[in-house]
């Protein structure tokens, strides 16, 4: 499908959603709470078949955090950007993806590590990379590191 | 998964397999559980060279940031530094001349054949064949020595920068490279009588550490890997950049799925960079290496994602422009840490001695897969 198909065709799906085009795929926007019945879609629907998660993701703006998914899908050739706002901070929440996405048991586990977004439904939610004992969540712009010297 | 609190299974046995352990390739800890030889679970433990680079490029300037990536997957370096020239380049919309993308195809192919080179040597090793590593050490060695004239450096080449390659190649890189490359194919039917027809070797890898196709689309498997269970992944046919698209080569893609499919895919992938080689190397453009950009690059504001095939699979830069001088957000998608993830779902009812082989025929970089 192209983009405006694929505009068309999430839209059918789910009217909440807005588009961008600004960069080189097509974005989806969408609140973390609608995200998970989207993507099951995105993955089962025999014209969509997103059945490659390449890149999984997070950015911190401040005064939301944004989960980004690059999907792709092998046999259709069409590329797509989901990206889920998560506009509490402070608790960051939203629904795991691992359960369509292998890949994302291990690209969660370190979202959840270093930007403190908690999975729901994740299979093995712990820190990956981090000590266990690590406190804050280094991604974050608002980390600060007095020993590295990254100020916030 | 919850290795700490198992209740069933009271014979299991747990096995700490690294941080320090020669088969992992670096420091990668596993911790392993096995019921007799058989391994029941699986569960890596990450993070031993952790330098948290996405936070660091945040304080780089698009100049600077493209000296980190060299220290990610070592193998690689050059693959990597392309990556990111190609994403900055992606932003600021300039044409990289001729000359830069020939130089930059002939790198990273030599870079690929160095990385295959070591990974072939060291399967050998990991296996208990100790002749095959000098043997591959000895032709990777001439590799490093161009790298080395041209690029200053044998490892961490840093030779890709924003709009080319850093400096024009050195005279004797056309003569070296075809003295390597009749050296290397004189030689390769060597690789072949001590590993690939080695009934012993085929025993121990043949119908081990098994993954379908869709499992390996599913885990985010790339490269070799992902190409030995039949996924069409090669980012230079899919998504060609630096003039891939005019050159002549086959990506290969074999059915068999396990270790000895994923040994045979790098084996011809070698033969295929050495045909990339042969084709540009008498027919480098002359004119510029570097087209000209500013000192201090400013990208729009945006998002940039670019994926290049480096000797592991896809590697994804992801650049979150807010139109300042250094990035926003960079995130580096590293196909070490995909393949990894696999690992337990490819070892899980194997034999211990089982996880070595796997782990050798995966090609792990760890700090590619800590970052």
């Amino acid at each position: 499908m192209n983009n405006e198909e694929l505009k068309s065709a999430i839209l059918a799906i789910q009217p909440a959603a807005t588009f961008d085009e600004s960069g080189e795929f097509l974005n989806v926007h969408i609140s973390s709470e609608l995200l998970l019945p989207l993507m099951l879609e995105l993955r089962n629907n025999k014209d969509f078949y997103f059945d490659y998660l390449f890149c999984e993701t997070c950015i911190d703006w401040k005064d939301h955090l944004m989960m980004v998914y690059h999907l792709t899908s092998k046999s259709l050739k069409h590329t797509l950007v989901v990206k889920g706002k998560i506009s509490n901070r402070d608790n960051a929440e939203i629904e795991s993806v691992a359960g369509i996405w292998k890949t994302a048991e291990f690209m969660e586990r370190e979202v959840y590590e270093l930007f403190g977004v908690k999975f729901l439904n994740h299979p093995d939610l712990r820190k990956l990379i981090l000590d266990d004992y690590w406190t804050g969540y280094p991604l974050r712009k608002d980390y600060s590191d007095p020993v590295n010297l990254i100020e916030y | 998964m919850e290795l700490e609190n198992a209740t069933e299974g009271q014979d299991d046995l747990i096995i700490n397999v690294g941080p320090q352990h020669p088969s992992t390739h670096g420091v990668l800890h596993i911790k392993l559980k096995v019921n007799g030889e058989t391994i029941t679970d699986v569960e890596p433990h990450l993070g031993y060279i952790h330098r948290s680079i996405e936070k660091m490029c945040e304080s780089h300037t698009y100049r600077q940031f493209i000296y980190t990536t060299s220290r990610m997957d070592y193998l690689s370096a050059h693959i990597n530094n392309q990556a990111c020239a190609l994403a900055v380049e992606k932003g600021l919309q300039v044409e990289v001349p001729a000359r830069a993308k020939a130089i930059r195809i002939l790198m990273a192919e030599l870079t690929r054949l160095a990385s295959h080179q070591l990974w072939w040597g060291c399967t050998g090793l990991d296996l208990g064949a100790v002749t095959p590593f000098f043997h591959a050490f000895r032709e990777r060695e001439m590799i490093n020595d161009i790298m080395e004239k041209t690029c200053g450096a044998r490892l961490t080449m840093n030779y890709a920068v924003p709009g080319g390659v850093m400096a024009d190649l050195h005279p004797d890189f056309v003569k070296d490279v075809k003295a390597f490359l009749a050296e290397f194919k004189g030689k390769f039917h060597e690789y072949d009588e001590l590993l690939t027809g080695n009934i012993i070797f085929e025993e121990r890898v043949k119908g081990i550490g098994y993954i379908s196709k869709e499992d390996a689309i599913s885990f985010g498997c790339t490269g070799p890997v992902a190409r030995a269970s039949g996924v069409s992944c090669d980012i230079r046919k899919l998504h060609p950049y630096d003039g891939y698209e005019n050159l002549q080569f086959e990506e290969i893609i074999r059915t068999e799925g396990d270790c000895y499919g994923r040994y045979l895919a790098r084996m011809d992938e070698m033969k295929q960079s050495m045909y990339i080689i042969e084709q540009l190397i008498d027919n480098i453009p002359e004119g510029d290496y570097q087209a000209k950009t500013k000192a201090l690059i400013k990208l729009p504001k945006g998002e940039f994602y670019q994926r290049v095939e480096t000797a592991r699979g896809e590697f994804g830069v992801y650049i979150v422009s807010e139109g300042a001088t250094t990035p926003y957000r960079i995130k580096f998608r590293s196909p070490g840490f995909s393949n990894l993830s696999a690992l337990k779902h490819m070892v899980v009812g194997g034999k211990i001695a089982d996880l070595v082989a796997v782990m050798a025929m995966l090609d792990l970089v760890i700090p590619d897969i800590d970052r």
